[in-house]
């Protein structure tokens, strides 16, 4: 189960790299968004995918599932979220105040 | 109980909290966020001398031990980052007064430096990686709502690359903490020490180090710092300094923090791709600083310049070198943000940022004149001023460890500094005066004020070093002896 989610993770990463390499912003955040959906994958992986019960007491199990990483994953998951929003708005008002959301053209800046 | 220690980043959170709510009280705004600094700067002063007398402070959140739970842990290297911060953020708020204009004011401006002073805290006392990368976040969130705030052409566009460029890094730190805990299966960094120590730093630590010195790098300007001349002149001025003086550190606080506490088994490997990376940045900061013609590109390859400096230090890694390193962190963020003021009012009194255009400044502006050559001569290492002391250290250090290459580098880097600035002096403040009397901007007392106090602080700290040597020794101690720190966290029961 592990390698299939290592391999999906280097799926996502592929293609959040082509997005980010394009010269539309908005494929750019989506390539951000991905981006991160591929590391959220990656920190759960790498703490073991299940591997016991839940882990709380009284379960009486042999082994429980390691906890950490989910949290882990919740918190970036809600940061990643915030970063995002906060791109897309700014490329609105980018968009809106240059007329251009092509990277290419939005390059350096003359003194105002 | 060390209910203190959480001070330092709760007092800036609550009062950008508060702050939130009383936006359109601007007079309300501005004491309360005084008092708050001031209180912060009385707290740091309190837990370091704390420090002095009970060693290294820790507090565990929810009474959960480490390794289990997360823990801040403050040493006098992270407690002197945390008391420049405060003292630094408090003069540049008074600078902000003045300049950043009522439109900013009531737009949330003072809450966003606080959460970004609260995440720099944070970061500083961390004991924890993961809460690390999350206090990174905290303070660039901050960041990047301060780089947007007044949403002028330049801002939005530069604004875009920045904050590209800081989601690309924090998704760096996230890969480095999957692997790391994938590898040892802890994150607290006392803990990890440990068990890095017991299994050994092999070819795969090492490879997971390097993805945290990428991120560190990208975040400090070191070698990867194509995009922080753009994204620092942007902005408007109070947000330049802050983060000409605070950000950058705590990029190099993280790698100073990682590379002595946690990976330091393999010196051969690490510590020498940082010596390569610091040369590299310094060179390439010397040719920055002297090809503009623009005054803010020109102080914001100052900042690439210093970072190369600072990790000289790290690079060598001896006692006295890492010593030099701490007092020029220091120094750093205190001229930086003076020379970040210093070029912001300057583009204010004259309306433009090409050192072509002005001329003659001194005339007009006698006491700002003099300033920036106090700022000049500091930044170069003159020995009565602040910059003095650390580069003589960091030579020092860099002999014992024979590196003289890199010396040579770093102290041809601070005539390249002197020259740049030199530039600027020669010809924006000497000259033929061609600003006559009647168009004559008035420079504000509120902007003076607070280069001035600037000016005392970079003063004090070059002749009174000796009074904060015993603080930077501790602090240079610590971090070439990872098992007090180890001893703090994982064995003493607070």
């Amino acid at each position: 189960m592990e390698t299939i989610i290592t391999i999906l993770v280097g799926v996502l990463v592929t293609v959040a790299v082509y997005l980010l390499l394009s010269k539309s912003l908005v494929r750019v955040i989506l390539g951000t968004a991905i981006l991160s959906h591929a590391v959220h994958l990656l920190l759960m992986t790498m703490g073991g995918l299940k591997k016991g019960a839940v882990p709380l007491l009284g379960e009486n199990a042999e082994s429980y599932t390691d906890a950490l990483p989910q949290a882990l994953i919740l918190t970036a998951i809600v940061i990643s979220f915030a970063v995002t929003s906060f791109l897309l708005v700014l490329a609105y008002r980018t968009y809106k105040e240059t007329g251009s959301d092509n990277l290419a053209t939005l390059r350096g800046f003359k003194d105002e | 109980m060390n209910n203190i220690l959480v001070m330092p980043m709760i007092i800036p959170l609550l009062t950008g909290v508060l702050l939130v709510f009383i936006r359109s009280y601007v007079l309300i705004q501005r004491v309360f966020s005084l008092v708050s600094i001031a209180v912060t700067v009385a707290v740091s002063v309190t837990i370091l001398n704390l420090i002095q007398s009970d060693g290294i402070l820790r507090l565990d959140f929810g009474g959960w031990l480490p390794p289990y739970g997360i823990s801040f842990v403050a040493d006098s290297f992270s407690m002197l980052l945390v008391l420049t911060t405060a003292i630094v953020t408090g003069i540049l708020l008074i600078y902000a007064f003045s300049s950043i204009g009522r439109a900013h004011e009531n737009m949330f401006f003072y809450p966003f430096v606080f959460f970004l002073i609260a995440g720099v805290n944070g970061s500083f006392l961390t004991g924890d990686l993961f809460n690390l990368f999350v206090c990174f976040e905290v303070m660039l969130l901050s960041s990047y709502v301060l780089i947007t705030l007044g949403g002028r052409k330049v801002q939005l566009v530069e604004s875009i690359k920045y904050i590209s460029i800081n989601v690309l890094s924090s998704w760096f730190f996230l890969v480095g903490i999957a692997y790391l805990y994938g590898t040892v299966g802890t994150l607290n960094m006392a803990h990890l020490s440990v068990r890095i120590a017991e299994v050994g730093q092999g070819p795969l630590l090492t490879v997971i180090s390097i993805i945290f010195l990428i991120v560190f790098s990208l975040k400090s300007g070191l070698l990867l710092y194509f995009w922080l001349p753009g994204s620092y002149s942007a902005p408007p001025t109070v947000v330049a300094a802050l983060f000409g003086a605070l950000l950058t550190k705590v990029g190099i606080y993280a790698m100073f923090r990682v590379f002595t506490l946690i990976f330091y088994h393999e010196p051969g490997v690490t510590h020498l791709i940082i010596g390569i990376m610091a040369a590299i940045t310094m060179i390439g900061g010397s040719i920055g600083a002297i090809a503009y013609n623009d005054i803010r590109k020109i102080v914001s390859y100052n900042v690439v310049i210093a970072v190369g400096f600072i990790l000289v230090g790290l690079a060598v890694s001896t006692e006295v070198a890492i010593q030099g390193s701490i007092y020029y962190l220091i120094h750093d963020m205190i001229i930086k943000a003076l020379l970040f003021v210093i070029a912001g009012t300057m583009i204010y009194l004259t309306g433009t940022a090409r050192i072509q255009n002005m001329s003659g400044l001194i005339r007009n502006y006698p006491l700002l004149g003099w300033l920036f050559f106090i700022t000049m001569l500091s930044l170069a290492g003159i020995p009565p001023l602040s910059g003095f002391i650390g580069k003589v250290y960091v030579g020092q250090g860099a002999i014992e460890a024979g590196a003289f290459v890199l010396l040579a580098i770093a102290f041809l880097s601070s005539i390249f500094v002197l020259y740049s600035l030199l530039r600027i002096f020669l010809n924006c403040f000497w000259g033929e005066t061609i600003i006559n009397e009647d168009d004559d901007v008035p420079l504000k007392k509120g902007m003076l004020i607070p280069m001035v106090l600037f000016g005392i602080l970079t003063i004090a700290l070059g002749v009174g070093a000796e009074g904060l040597a015993p603080y930077v020794s501790d602090a240079a101690r610590t971090l070439m002896n990872p098992e007090i720190y180890i001893d703090a966290v994982l064995n003493s029961d607070s």
